[in-house]
């Protein structure tokens, strides 16, 4: 069954459908009840299963995370829920010196299926501690699976993979994407793992994440006038990473800009130009190029906060150089203003 | 004398080790639990089947007394295939899922919202199993201890927090540490059941978790045991380390007040047992000793291969 729905839709959809098909799925977190719901994600799931199974929580990221942790060695599959992914950093020590490790640290003998969600915010004043990725800090971690969907059906897919998954599987969701719409079937299945190829070009690969798959949609939209084919690989598992769509991409258009939804120094945007430019060495015709973050923390003012984030005018400006092009009028071009969709105060 | 057996499994499982440990063979970092013995051995021995207990890395005497598996434990401390963790795991991280030991670590304080989560898992599943955390007096000082302790009392959970206090943290007394005067005082106003028993007396720790146990039966909520002890050896490793000054060698009347096994060696004795019977007992466990650590220093290491398994299924 196919119909269209938000981001947030679809995930509140796979939320209930994976606690429809098993009884020892629950969700957790602070504010996951209340009446605004992570923003809506986790709507009609207290009403529908009740607070044994959709409950909120003291203010205890660590205990909390460690509980999830304890829920699942024992034959549960927690969903644990974070409205920023700055506060999960309180849990970490159980992420990474407990969560990741304890599998291999007990021979072999426990599995840990759990999913913490992480939603990144952006815009109207987030700054800096409510607008982090951290996706690249947590594929750094071996024993960790890191998920960062952008679109309504990877939402949906992505999450219902993640929860049936026998490890443990940090999902990372902006915020904004909270109100993109598409096409949902119910009954897709997407594996972690393997990109998706959200447009097809010839000239330049644009590797991107999350929002920047957004961002790298638009650039290929507008270059698209002037005759330039993007295509546009959005990596939506970063861990375990399944490289080989990435570099055939590469391999076809020559050409390559890593668009990461992070900071640039020592970011996953890295680690794969670097397993680019080491597969496509002979091929390319011009070196990788990265964009992400401002190396700063996020400001909060609005002029501030557009220069820190890297844009699809930033992706047309990149690939232009790349291809030798000159700087085209992007004067009566639309880019994305969050205000189109809400106007604060959040 | 299944007791005394347990007790006398841990104590010479780890003299053993002080032996051994010289020779550089057992690469792990080893925190010894001598004189700690009975409060695992104790607690242990009260527990209903079913239970799922967690650790911390002085974790040895927890381990035997769960599982009696002396092959497994050397073959872990000697880093071979045979031990329970393949060798991946060490003395920090002794585990033994099937027989209820779920998880040790290395990081003070970090299994016991594993534990909560345990319990609040038996919780959700109706089974009525119990749930035991232990943990040192150095994992009080922890934030995530209170954040665990607040939440099992929140939900009613059936969890036995076991406090095995030692008065030390690595080398730092509790005065030059905790703000408040006793951990029992501090924990009372979270309303869960609080007892108290001597760490040195094995059957004073059996009659405190089973009055806890009975009192958690009659009134679901979580437990608090709080056991004192004295810990003989440093921190890490074989030796003692009285000469360094920081703490005072006992005199010898306050050792065989300090120690668990000669406590209860007397205790046996009183009640009838022979000096024969405790020695052939000895010599049992000696025996069985022997026969791990010749078979674990034999073992094989992990191939090479098995450093990529056991990550993600």
């Amino acid at each position: 069954m196919s119909s269209t729905k938000t981001y947030r839709q679809a995930l509140a959809l796979a939320l209930e459908k994976e606690m429809e098909a098993d009884s020892s799925v629950f969700v957790f977190g602070l504010d996951v009840p209340d009446h605004k719901k992570i923003f809506g994600s986790t709507a009609g799931l207290l009403e529908k299963f009740g607070p044994k199974r959709c409950f909120g929580t003291p203010l205890s990221e660590e205990a909390m995370t460690g509980v999830a942790l304890g829920a699942a060695i024992s034959g549960l599959r927690p969903v644990h829920v974070h409205i920023r992914v700055d506060f999960m950093l309180l849990g970490m020590n159980q992420i990474v010196n407990m969560i990741s490790s304890l599998r291999y640290m007990t021979g072999g003998k426990l599995k840990v299926p759990l999913v913490i969600r992480a939603v990144i915010g952006r815009g109207w004043g987030q700054s800096a501690q409510h607008s982090k990725s951290l996706h690249g800090v947590f594929a750094h971690f071996p024993g960790l699976k890191v998920v960062l969907p952008t679109t309504p059906q990877d939402a949906y897919s992505l999450l219902r993979s993640s929860i049936r998954d026998e490890n443990p599987v940090i999902f990372i969701e902006h915020r904004w994407l909270y109100d993109v719409e598409g096409p949902v079937d119910e009954g897709q299945k997407i594996p972690l793992g393997p990109p998706a190829i959200l447009r097809e070009g010839k000239d330049l690969t644009v590797l991107c994440t999350s929002w920047m798959a957004i961002e790298a949609m638009k650039a290929a939209e507008v270059l698209a006038k002037r005759g330039v084919q993007l295509e546009v690989v959005n990596v939506r598992t970063i861990a375990p990473l399944q490289e080989e769509e990435l570099i055939a991409s590469v391999m076809k258009t020559g050409r390559c800009i890593v668009a990461d939804y992070d900071w640039v120094f020592c970011g996953f945007s890295a680690e794969l130009a670097a397993r680019v430019s080491h597969a496509c060495l002979g091929r390319l015709k011009e070196p990788v190029e990265r964009l992400g973050f401002a190396h700063v923390p996020c400001p909060t003012t609005r002029p501030l906060e557009n220069a820190f984030y890297p844009s699809a005018v930033e992706i047309i400006r990149t690939a232009e150089r790349m291809l030798g092009l000159r700087e085209s009028d992007l004067g009566t071009e639309s880019f994305y203003s969050y205000e189109h969709k809400f106007k604060g105060p959040f | 004398m299944l007791l005394y057996r347990r007790l006398l499994l841990a104590r010479l499982c780890e003299e053993r080790i002080r032996r051994e440990y010289a020779k550089d063979e057992m690469k792990t970092p080893v925190h010894l639990g001598i004189g700690q013995e009975a409060i695992p051995v104790g607690v242990c021995h009260a527990l209903p089947p079913g239970t799922r207990s967690f650790g911390t890395y002085r974790n040895h005497a927890l381990y035997l007394a769960l599982t009696g598996d002396t092959d497994g434990f050397f073959g872990e401390l000697y880093g071979k295939i045979t031990g329970p963790g393949k060798g991946k795991a060490g003395s920090m991280h002794m585990c033994s899922p099937e027989k209820g030991l779920m998880a040790t670590s290395a990081v003070v304080a970090t299994t016991i919202p594993v534990a909560v989560g345990a319990a609040l898992a038996n919780q959700y599943q109706g089974n009525g199993h119990l749930v035991v955390s232990f943990f040192g007096d150095g994992a009080v000082e922890e934030g995530v201890f209170w954040e665990s302790l607040n939440f099992a009392c929140l939900r009613g959970l059936r969890i036995l927090f076991v406090c095995e206090d030692n008065g030390l943290a690595i080398h730092t007394a509790a005065a030059a540490r905790q703000g408040f005067r006793s951990i029992l005082e501090a924990v009372r106003p979270f309303g869960c059941h609080t007892a108290e028993a001597e760490g040195a007396h094995l059957l004073s720790v059996i009659e405190s978790t089973r009055l806890l146990l009975s009192r958690m039966s009659e009134d679901p909520k979580p437990a608090f045991l709080h056991c004192a002890y004295f810990r003989f050896l440093e921190h890490v490793g074989p030796q003692e380390d009285f000469q360094v000054g920081y703490r005072r060698r006992p005199t010898p009347e306050e050792f065989e007040r300090l120690d668990p096994l000669l406590r209860f060696e007397k205790t046996l004795q009183e009640t009838g047992c022979s000096v024969e019977d405790l020695s052939r007992t000895r010599q049992q466990v000696e025996k069985q000793i022997d026969q791990s650590v010749r078979s674990a220093r034999e073992a094989p290491f992990a191939p090479p291969a098995e450093l990529y398994t056991d990550l993600l299924i």
